[in-house]
């Protein structure tokens, strides 16, 4: 992976095109990410039904491969549905995927200076 | 809003005074918001009043706006549109309420937009949309991004009971006569 790729799926996105967390439909939590660190962090914070809503509708793979345009954790993110999580087991996977995924983005990101 | 009699001529008090109007002027009005069609004779006949007077009446409510427009009540269901209908609740930063009220004004799907004060300062909005998809991408892409919106809640209408708008009709039991 190049420093460009990493630098683009670490980028802040506009709010409009932010992720915004609902526990179903039209009820929106407040909460809300502009970038992959945002996300991570999020995720441990919002309502743990706002992310079983948005896990199996397929929103957080969206997101992830068209805003941040992470397709390989868009991928890992589509297998957690297959696991059929809930609760704060869902919440502690998907904090797991998304915080390895970070750290070796910023990783990359960090070496590729030297 | 109230009617005040004063000899043979009954007057409505609308607040700020905007306009003035009696008892033949609002007759009229319930004759035109039962059915606008209606012609100014058959309007006249049953208010014991020419015909010529209604339409001068109707004329002058026009150009005061007291009569807005004239509009006809369509049966969705009848044309083959099944819509979804909700009514959303936008909690907002106070400072930023009348911005996001304008701007969820404008949205397409949105049919009507009110502000409260009851309890805390909040929007209210009724939203409708083709499916509860569809309901979802409008407020998650076009309300919660607005700048303000500190939350959303949203309540899927099942079942309707009533519709309408304020009439000089139903509003007449509030009219002191």
């Amino acid at each position: 992976m190049t420093l460009d790729t990493s630098s683009r799926i670490l980028k802040t996105v506009p709010r409009e095109k932010a992720f915004y967390f609902f526990t179903s439909i039209g009820n929106y939590t407040g909460i809300s990410a502009s970038s992959l660190k945002e996300f991570m962090e999020k995720i441990n914070e919002v309502n743990v039904k706002s992310l079983e809503f948005h896990l199996y509708r397929g929103d957080f793979e969206k997101w992830i491969a068209e805003v941040l345009q992470d397709t390989d954790l868009a991928g890992e993110t589509k297998r957690l549905q297959k696991l059929s999580l809930t609760g704060n087991s869902l919440r502690d996977q998907l904090s797991f995927t998304v915080s390895r995924r970070f750290k070796r983005l910023t990783s990359q990101s960090a070496s590729s200076r030297f | 809003m109230t009617i005040k009699s004063s000899g043979d001529q009954t007057k409505m008090k609308l607040k700020n005074n905007a306009v003035s109007l009696d008892a033949t002027d609002i007759e009229i009005l319930r004759a035109l918001q039962k059915d606008s069609r209606e012609t100014y004779g058959a309007i006249g006949k049953r208010l014991g009043i020419a015909h010529s007077t209604v339409y001068d009446r109707i004329r002058k409510m026009e150009q005061q706006k007291v009569i807005k427009n004239y509009t006809a009540t369509i049966d969705v269901e009848k044309i083959g549109i099944r819509n979804i209908a909700a009514i959303m609740t936008v909690y907002t930063d106070p400072k930023e309420t009348e911005r996001v009220a304008e701007k969820l004004a404008a949205l397409p799907g949105v049919l009507e937009v009110y502000t409260s004060l009851s309890e805390e300062l909040l929007i209210i909005a009724k939203v409708t949309a083709t499916s509860q998809e569809d309901l979802h991408e409008i407020i998650a892409n076009s309300i919660a991004p607005l700048t303000g919106v500190l939350r959303i809640r949203t309540s899927l209408v099942t079942k309707k009971f009533k519709e309408t708008q304020f009439s000089i009709t139903n509003g007449s039991e509030r009219l002191h006569l």
